[in-house]
């Protein structure tokens, strides 16, 4: 049923000039759910999420979310309906601190009203930041950044939070941390869109994954049920998907 | 050594640091928000002085209701330029908008020009013929002491909007990072229209000013534009507090250039301490904004 998903991907193409990036992309995400896209370099991951924020404008299909078309809507207007994005990178905002990042988070006018509150929040789950909280972002370790993120992205208090290749650069003993973390956003009724590279950590820590190569999406279904071996193959390019 | 001459100097090199302040402090702010150049700048300023001067006359010489009405013309006017031609090719490089905004300054000169005549104008108030102090040692004009006044204000009020308030940190923040800025739900096209209308503002302040110090003429605009790029230069390109310390800087190097040189040199002299500023320190004094 269309109401038990948050968000739908349908048909969607996305193009770079005459270059075919993505292609009939169908994709549907569950409420209070854990997704993952996992994929090589390259897969596509990012064009499809950029598309559904609004970076990118789909060149065919749409994009729904709570059942409203948002195909092709500026990416702050997407950001007011509930979606946010903890971008590849992490992206922070190196001259501002800690929290000054935080309450640009809290930008839009509803969460802006409750700033105190979600900051309260974001302090609880990362409480090195509420120790930092003045530092400027730029000095922050690659996993503080992470976080940092995240939880700006928490303050806009979404109903969906894409985050974006999650564990690009950071140590094991991080990316744990940091996993743990998002079990506690999804238990606390967060919908999660969860992009890693690698493929035995992204299928433990969800609940529905889609494969993506060159592209397309070649397989889907619940993690625990998705043989592991097959996910990297298509992941690596070989075999039946070379 | 005149003592007198050199302390009159000092104290007019520091005031007229003021009035070159509040011209480059827009200049400044579009290109720390944006990483525009915003040649028309100068152009845009002594349109305000112009308008200034005619609704003046319209006022009955009440300045203060003229810069008012000015100042609420000009922002229209820089949102205008700002959301239908300027963000229309800012993506597309530096030049792209660097050409619309010669463009626009080209424009700007030739309509004051048809409308105006090459005269020389002035907007007269009681101020600017006034001699606040007046001792042995220096004499100080209204004019050069509210000059100076009024651009520690602007320049006050403008660092606490951009640190202290929310459309200041999302300034900020486009600045910072485009797209990031956008996950956060700023609109950075919309912000960067808002911050072309607060620096209208710091042009009309800036047009008043000058035209209550010096006559202009419709080219006026490349002069004081020349002046923004000096103060902008030494201050920090993108620092609000750079540009204060920049105008002062370039008004002492012109001061103290004429003193000890002649006053043929004032110009000269400006410049010269400006090519070694940037020697030393390439960014400016006070630069610390970047754009990604």
């Amino acid at each position: 049923m269309a109401e038990e998903y948050l968000l739908r991907v349908e048909d969607v193409d996305v193009r770079y000039g005459d270059f075919l990036a993505v292609h009939d992309i169908n994709m549907k995400f569950q409420k209070g759910a854990i997704t993952a896209v996992i994929g090589a370099n390259g897969a596509g991951k990012s064009t499809l999420l950029n598309a559904v924020m609004g970076t990118n404008r789909p060149s065919k299909g749409k994009v729904f979310f709570k059942d409203e078309d948002i195909t092709g809507l500026r990416t702050s207007l997407i950001v007011r309906r509930g979606i946010t994005m903890s971008p590849e990178g992490s992206e922070v905002f190196e001259g501002m601190s800690i929290r000054e990042n935080l309450l640009m988070g809290a930008y839009t006018p509803g969460p802006r009203k409750k700033r105190a509150e979600l900051m309260d929040k974001v302090y609880q789950l990362f409480p090195v930041l509420k120790e930092k909280e003045k530092q400027l972002a730029s000095f922050l370790s690659g996993g503080q950044r992470q976080m940092l993120a995240i939880a700006r992205a928490i303050m806009s208090d979404p109903d969906l939070i894409i985050c974006d290749e999650i564990s690009l650069g950071l140590a094991p003993v991080v990316i744990g941390d940091i996993y743990e973390k998002l079990h506690e956003i999804n238990e606390a009724g967060m919908t999660v869109v969860l992009v890693d590279q690698e493929v035995h950590r992204s299928l433990e820590n969800s609940h529905y994954s889609y494969v993506m190569v060159k592209g397309g999406v070649v397989m889907e279904g619940p993690s625990g049920e998705l043989p592991e071996d097959e996910v990297k193959d298509a992941y690596f390019g070989i075999n039946k998907y070379a | 050594m005149d003592l007198a001459l050199l302390t009159q100097s000092i104290v007019t090199g520091i005031l007229l640091g003021g009035l070159y302040a509040i011209v480059g402090v827009g200049l400044s702010l579009i290109f720390g928000i944006m990483g525009l150049t915003n040649i028309a700048h100068g152009n845009l300023m002594i349109l305000c002085s112009f308008l200034i001067m005619v609704f003046a006359s319209v006022f009955s010489n009440n300045i203060l209701l003229a810069l008012i009405f000015t100042i609420v013309v000009m922002m229209v006017v820089g949102f205008l330029l700002q959301n239908f031609l300027v963000n229309k090719v800012i993506d597309k490089g530096a030049e792209p908008a660097l050409l619309v905004t010669f463009g626009l300054s080209i424009i700007i000169q030739n309509a004051l020009t048809l409308k105006f005549g090459a005269d020389a104008r002035s907007i007269d108030s009681a101020v600017a013929n006034m001699n606040v102090v007046a001792t042995k040692y220096v004499s100080i004009s209204g004019a050069y002491l509210l000059n100076f006044v009024v651009a520690v204000i602007v320049i006050l009020a403008l660092t606490m909007l951009i640190k202290h308030t929310y459309l200041g940190r999302a300034i900020r923040a486009a600045s910072d990072n485009v797209r990031a800025a956008e996950l956060m739900g700023v609109h950075t096209k919309l912000i960067y229209s808002v911050t072309m209308c607060i620096a209208m503002v710091t042009a009309c302040i800036a047009g008043l000013l000058v035209g209550n110090t010096f006559v202009f003429y419709p080219y006026s605009g490349t002069q004081y534009l020349i002046i923004a790029f000096g103060v902008v230069v030494i201050g920090g390109m993108g620092s609000i507090g750079g540009t204060l310390l920049g105008g002062v800087i370039l008004g002492l190097a012109q001061l103290l250039g004429s003193y000890f040189f002649g006053t043929g040199y004032q110009i000269f002299a400006g410049y010269i301490v400006m090519l070694i500023l940037l020697t030393v320190k390439p960014a400016g004094l006070l630069s610390n904004m970047k754009r990604k």
